[in-house]
């Protein structure tokens, strides 16, 4: 058996060099990958066909060709893809997944610079009536008629039913690993945590589940140690890079659950199986997901489930990860701030500029802030 | 307020007099207990009316208080509350004013900020409508109006259409949206929905397009009687009259007055020599600086004839034809692929014979500004036509310079008389 540190760096190795996931799959199955731009998209049917997802989730590139593209205003992480779109990154893939939740994915996905085609998608935002199922299925169906076509596979519903069996097994390993990093956070650090995560946007799924599932039998195995730091949420669309995340560790925050868009958001809903209709079923997902900027809801629930996440996981505070320029959590954070005053849960905003390259801003906040709580 | 005679007046009378009437009507409607809806500029306001709601338009309501110099105040208002500058200038001077008007509801007191305000006194609303067909934007800015406020709020989502034409399950969601809106309105109202009213006023807003697409018409002409920029100052009864016919007399007016100007030889900057050349402008109007964005291009002698914004309101379709409607409503052209987006601005240009076109970078709308570069080379591709680009922004001050714009609209003349 394994040890617990090697798993955790075959996945953090995953997580730093996905072109190198990329190859080892192509060589391994002779079949190519799809990109998956952020934030959510119908992963299971690129999975059907037998090509690997991507996750195209930005990188911490010094932004330069992206400037004659992009006014500086536009969010970290579409900084970051168009920059590796110009520099060819995703070249290697057989075409690029689009979902455009917000404005600038809207226009990203028209001013696509790499030499793959791509499909673009619009996920219903009025999501709760039953019309916008039946609208959701048949964008999947294009995706789906489009990804045939391109990959020059069939997609069988035999196919789909089997990936979402294979993602279903993987985001509930996901969720008993996010518990176990709560219950271990001595041995699964922030930074370790979140390359446990991430590795899954760049490997098949059952592989990732397999390692996933290795690491938390192998971590059970360890008698827990008192924690006497403190306990965190983190909320937004990703915590990144990891000299974000190291200085959590060094002011000793450990993260106890998370609602990123990159992490939690992806597999906090599972898609029903069996239903003989893998793509309504698909599209149901979309309607059962809450909590996130991008994912319109006039009650705005998220306020009240991170209020709930705390209590659950006996959290000290919850840490607003915003990305910058990102204006769909922009718009969430004046209504969070109402709704933690009132149920009493402290918390502090940092910025995530995937550009970044020193903290001492963040460093400087999180360090009174632990002196606080 | 002031009494005019309809038949007489002048369009810019009717124009004063109605945006104000709208205001009032709003007002009384509240006083009187009635309903009051605050709506999205684009969103269909048909079954609102049918219902006789009074409507209430933040968009438009944002843009009169930055003309009016008074948006700074509103702005400060929102970022004490955690709005980040980052966000939509329109929505942060419409958040600031709801805290205000909030607050003035909770502790019987005007806030100094309110009491000092240019701003169009208008109330709080009973429900919100919403529409994203020009931006995801008004998603959240009416999530937050709803969760603030405590209301209801209907929302009509026009999924981005990245395949032209418009698919028919685009129409048929939205369609849907439109029968559950109603079910909504039904329930908010307490009674059953007006079809009979609601056809009425599916024709009144035909009616209105009409006269505000003729009036657009009149940029076409050479040398050209209309001064695009009065399409801004027009444009808030097309957006929040519409439905009624205060909008219709108004741009009938208009369109006549700007006839009778033509056939006598009297252009947007009076005598024929006096149009140097012709320009397209794409994005918002600056309305903090309305006036110099305007004069500037003026003193070059260069009239604004073509802009793809206003018509966005140029809402065509069938009376009692649900699906008809869902696609007026989602056809907008930046709720659509680049292909269909830069071919508008394309025929714009085209038909107005612009020479160049002015772009305007605007803090406030990525959805718009983000593809100008794309639509700007593409004019210069297909016509021929040079483009410049400037920031700025709709109702923020703050990011708008007046030398940069100077500086950009000189070298567009520069570039359309090496043309000629």
């Amino acid at each position: 058996m394994r040890t617990i540190d090697s798993i955790i760096a075959e996945l953090q190795a995953v997580a730093s060099n996905p072109k190198k996931a990329m190859d080892d799959y192509k060589k391994a199955t002779g079949k190519g990958a799809v990109g998956i731009m952020p934030v959510y998209s119908p992963e299971e049917l690129v999975h059907a066909a037998g090509y690997l997802p991507m996750g195209m989730w930005g990188g911490s590139k010094s932004i330069s060709k992206a400037r004659a593209f992009l006014p500086p205003f536009a969010c970290s992480i579409m900084q970051e893809v168009m920059e590796l779109e110009l520099e060819g990154a995703y070249d290697d893939l057989e075409a690029v997944v689009f979902s455009v939740p917000c404005d600038t994915l809207k226009c990203m996905s028209q001013k696509w610079k790499g030499k793959c085609p791509t499909i673009t998608f619009t996920h219903p935002q009025n999501r709760k009536i039953a019309a916008a199922n039946v609208f959701t299925k048949g964008e999947y169906e294009v995706v789906k008629e489009k990804l045939e076509q391109i990959l020059g596979v069939k997609i069988t519903d035999e196919a789909i039913e089997n990936s979402i069996k294979v993602y279903n097994a993987n985001r509930q390993a996901m969720r008993a690993f996010s518990d176990l990093a709560a219950e271990y956070p001595n041995i699964i650090t922030p930074a370790k945590r979140h390359a446990v995560i991430k590795a899954r946007h760049f490997m098949e799924k059952s592989q990732h589940t397999a390692l996933v599932n290795e690491l938390i039998e192998a971590v059970k195995k360890t008698e827990k140690q008192p924690w006497t730091g403190k306990k965190v949420i983190l909320t937004g669309i990703m915590a990144e890079p990891d000299g974000l995340l190291d200085i959590l560790q060094a002011n000793n925050f450990a993260v106890v659950a998370d609602d990123l868009a990159q992490e939690g958001r992806q597999f906090r809903v599972d898609v029903e199986e069996n239903t003989g209709d893998p793509l309504m079923a698909l599209a149901k997902a979309w309607q059962a997901l809450d909590g996130c900027s991008l994912a319109t809801d006039p009650e705005k629930p998220r306020g009240k489930m991170l209020i709930d996440m705390a209590k659950k996981y006996n959290a000290d505070a919850v840490i607003v990860c915003m990305m910058k320029f990102c204006d769909p959590e922009e718009w969430d954070y004046p209504i969070l701030i109402q709704e933690f005053e009132k149920a009493g849960v402290k918390n502090i905003q940092i910025e995530v500029d995937q550009e970044a390259t020193s903290y001492e801003q963040t460093k400087t906040r999180l360090q009174s802030f632990s002196e606080i709580l | 307020m002031n009494v005019i005679n309809i038949n007489e007046a002048s369009a810019k009378e009717l124009l004063g007099y109605y945006q104000a009437k709208l205001d009032e009507e709003a007002r009384e409607a509240k006083k009187a207990g009635k309903l009051v809806c605050w709506s999205a500029s684009v969103a269909p306001p048909e079954m609102c009316v049918a219902m006789d709601i009074a409507m209430v338009y933040p968009e438009t309501h944002a843009a009169g208080i930055g003309a009016r110099k008074g948006s700074l105040d509103m702005l400060a208002v929102a970022e004490q509350k955690g709005y980040n500058l980052d966000i939509c200038s329109y929505a942060r001077v419409n958040l600031g004013y709801m805290e205000l008007l909030k607050q003035e509801a909770m502790t019987g007191e005007t806030p100094e900020k309110l009491a000092n305000s240019p701003a169009a006194r208008v109330p709080l609303p009973d429900l919100v409508i919403t529409c994203n067909n020009i931006c995801n934007t008004l998603l959240k800015w009416y999530e937050n109006l709803a969760k603030e406020l405590d209301i209801p709020c209907i929302i009509i989502d026009v999924p981005f259409n990245h395949t032209m034409p418009i698919q028919r399950r685009c129409k048929e969601y939205i369609a849907a949206q439109f029968e559950e809106a109603i079910k909504i309105l039904e329930k908010v109202c307490g009674r059953k929905f007006d079809y009979d009213k609601f056809l009425e006023v599916q024709k009144q807003v035909q009616r209105s397009v009409e006269q505000w697409n003729r009036v657009a018409s009149f940029a076409q002409l050479e040398p050209s009687p209309l001064n695009g920029f009065d399409l801004f100052n027009y444009m808030g009864l097309i957006v929040c009259a519409r439905a009624r016919d205060y909008a219709e007399i108004t741009f009938k007016r208009f369109a006549d007055e700007l006839q009778a100007k033509y056939e006598a030889g009297q252009y947007a900057f009076g005598a024929a020599e006096n149009e140097k050349c012709r320009v397209a402008w794409e994005g918002i109007a600056v309305w903090t600086y309305l006036g110099h964005t305007f004069k500037t291009l003026k003193k070059e002698g260069a009239v604004m004839v073509g802009s793809c914004y206003p018509g966005m309101w140029s809402l065509v379709y069938k009376p009692g034809d649900m699906l008809s409607m869902a696609e007026a409503y989602t056809k907008i052209y930046i709720n659509t692929c680049l292909e269909n987006r830069a071919n508008v601005l394309k025929e714009t240009a085209e038909k107005s014979h612009s020479e160049g076109a002015v772009m305007h970078l605007n803090r406030s709308c990525k959805l718009m500004g983000f593809l100008n570069n794309e639509g700007g080379e593409y004019l210069t591709k297909e016509l021929g036509i040079p483009y410049v680009s400037f920031d700025g922004d709709q109702t923020d001050p703050r990011n708008y310079s007046e030398a940069q714009y100077e500086t950009r609209v000189q070298a567009l003349v520069e570039m359309i008389q090496e043309r000629k």
